[in-house]
């Protein structure tokens, strides 16, 4: 059984549709990069998935049931945080919200519980942060907080929208490694992205700029010919700045680019 | 101190009042605390109006005035989900919209009935010492009721200020939680108008609440710390009301806010650097 399976799926919002006739197939313990511009459908996907959108067509399958039906087994990390200016969280119980899907309205997070807690604040490198208010830390230290969250979960699908944003190198480095160890436990990891890096390390890419321009292995997937159609680059030279790419957010002044 | 301590002594009304004070202290946190960090204020403002008009209805046709509360808070709701969804007008032109209109209506209603003026005092401004230990036994019922709804739904109520597309994404039904949390800041306007009536009801809310926000890093520590500003400020609010011959219900109020703008000018001193150990 596929951790996610979808036939002839159309996902957007409103009457607006974003991506059509996707047919997706991940099995468990793979993960499929979804590599695109701002606006290509790939958050759209993701939150159709996780059941947070209605599909407009077609059917999908999540963990052999509907979107959103199984949320103790469905991690998901969107885009957007709260600033949480006056949010009184401690860095510790921001993490421990991810054992909320497993344990429910009122059931006592246990040992066990506190362990995965732990585990995943080690993860990424938190746990000196444990008992700091959410609102002193930075953007990036905030973003690793909820993807600690994300581990905790401990689910068998992960979905991740744009993970690394934010990041620092050290940090990017954790969550690749975060991924590799959900994968191995028999995870599937589904992450949103526009780093191409992530595309190649992924089992499976599928790129997208409002309609699929390749699906598959990742090696076959993501082709020069294929990054310049998803990314709308008409110059070969820029091929190379886009496989590089590190944060586009911080990093486009980086790139020589020729006008 | 013993303006403090002595008007409670030898004064039933005071002591009802302190009793039915607290009652509404502590509910006022447990929910205000969401209120704060959710940013629900202008809406929880509009429902404390919005109960004008459905206690002015029900004193005119001699119906308990808990009841009428109860429909203008439900009117209000049903209202601004209705604009909201219908329109592409945003919540808070919707709120604003009703906010005025239930005032108004309030007002309208009222002037039909021929004490006008001490009708009109009383739902806005509250009669706390007018309070008697029927009210306060039914006060006590519904307080337990909404801090028991709110203590079992802390998780989601917790999720929804933080994201609600992860609450969600957890299996806790935003839409759902969110508008029982409305239902439970309606029962909690209904409950406190009495003692600190429309007007002031909200700054019951929301006073204590944003002033632990400012000092507590927990969610369980915020809500704590906003009951106990809350019940101080209604022990010295009734105080200073008796010793000075103040309104009660404003005074409460009043000192609820000082307390938040002494606490916020106390946090704006600059802080003693800790050794490092």
């Amino acid at each position: 059984m596929n951790a996610v399976e979808t036939r002839g799926l159309a996902v957007g919002w409103g009457r607006h549709r974003v991506l059509d006739g996707l047919d997706v197939a991940l099995p468990r313990g793979a993960s499929l990069a979804l590599v695109g511009t701002n606006g290509s459908g790939k958050s759209t996907l993701l939150r159709t998935i996780a059941g947070l959108l209605p599909p407009m067509a077609g059917t999908v399958s999540v963990l052999g049931g509907a979107p959103g039906a199984q949320p103790a087994r469905v991690a998901y990390l969107g885009q957007f945080h709260p600033q949480g200016f006056v949010l009184p969280l401690r860095t510790r119980d921001v993490v421990a919200m991810g054992r909320y899907p497993a344990r429910r309205l009122w059931g006592r997070l246990g040992r066990d519980d506190r362990r995965l807690v732990g585990e995943a604040m080690d993860r990424m490198r938190i746990t000196s942060l444990a008992r700091r208010p959410l609102r002193d830390l930075s953007g990036g230290q905030q973003q690793r907080v909820y993807l600690a969250q994300a581990l905790a979960w401990r689910a068998d699908l992960v979905l991740l929208d744009e993970p690394a944003a934010g990041l620092d190198v050290a940090a990017v480095e954790l969550l690749a490694r975060a991924v590799d160890e959900e994968v191995a436990r028999g995870a599937a990891v589904v992450v949103a992205t526009h780093d191409m890096r992530d595309a190649l390390a992924a089992d499976f890419a599928m790129l997208l700029a409002g309609r699929v321009v390749a699906y598959g292995p990742s090696a076959d997937a993501v082709t020069d010919a294929n990054i310049r159609l998803t990314f709308g680059l008409a110059g070969s030279d820029a091929v190379p700045d886009v496989a590089l790419e590190i944060d586009p957010h911080h990093g486009h002044h980086d790139h020589p680019h020729s006008h | 101190m013993t303006d403090l301590v002595v008007p409670f002594l030898d004064s039933p009304f005071m002591q009802r009042a302190l009793v039915a004070g607290c009652l509404v202290a502590i509910v006022a946190a447990a929910i205000g605390t969401f209120v704060v960090l959710r940013g629900l204020s202008f809406i929880g403002d509009a429902l404390a109006h919005g109960v004008l008009p459905g206690v002015a209805s029900a004193m005119i046709l001699g119906l308990p005035s808990l009841l009428g509360a109860a429909a203008g808070a439900a009117v209000m709701v049903a209202g601004v989900s209705l604009v909201t969804r219908r329109s592409r007008l945003s919540g808070d032109t919707a709120i604003g919209l009703l906010f005025a209109g239930m005032l108004a209506l309030g007002v309208v209603v009222i002037s039909r009935s021929g004490s006008f003026s001490g009708d009109l005092t009383r739902i806005l401004f509250g009669d706390v010492l007018g309070v008697s230990w029927g009210d306060i036994r039914l006060q006590g019922a519904v307080a337990t009721v909404v801090v028991g709804l709110t203590a079992v739904c802390v998780r989601p109520f917790m999720l929804l200020s933080v994201d609600p597309d992860g609450a969600e994404a957890m299996g806790f039904s935003a839409s759902r939680y969110h508008a029982l949390m409305l239902a439970l800041i309606a029962v909690t306007v209904v409950l406190s108008f009495q003692s600190v009536g429309t007007m002031l009801v909200f700054g019951m809310i929301v006073a204590p609440a944003a002033s632990a926000a400012l000092v507590v890093h927990r969610i369980g520590s915020m809500i704590a710390l906003a009951g106990v500003l809350g019940c101080l400020s209604v022990w010295w609010g009734l105080a200073a009301s008796y010793r000075y011959d103040l309104a009660a219900g404003a005074s409460i109020v009043l000192v609820q806010v000082l307390v938040f703008f002494v606490i916020l000018v106390a946090t704006m001193l600059p802080r003693r650097r800790v050794a490092p150990r």
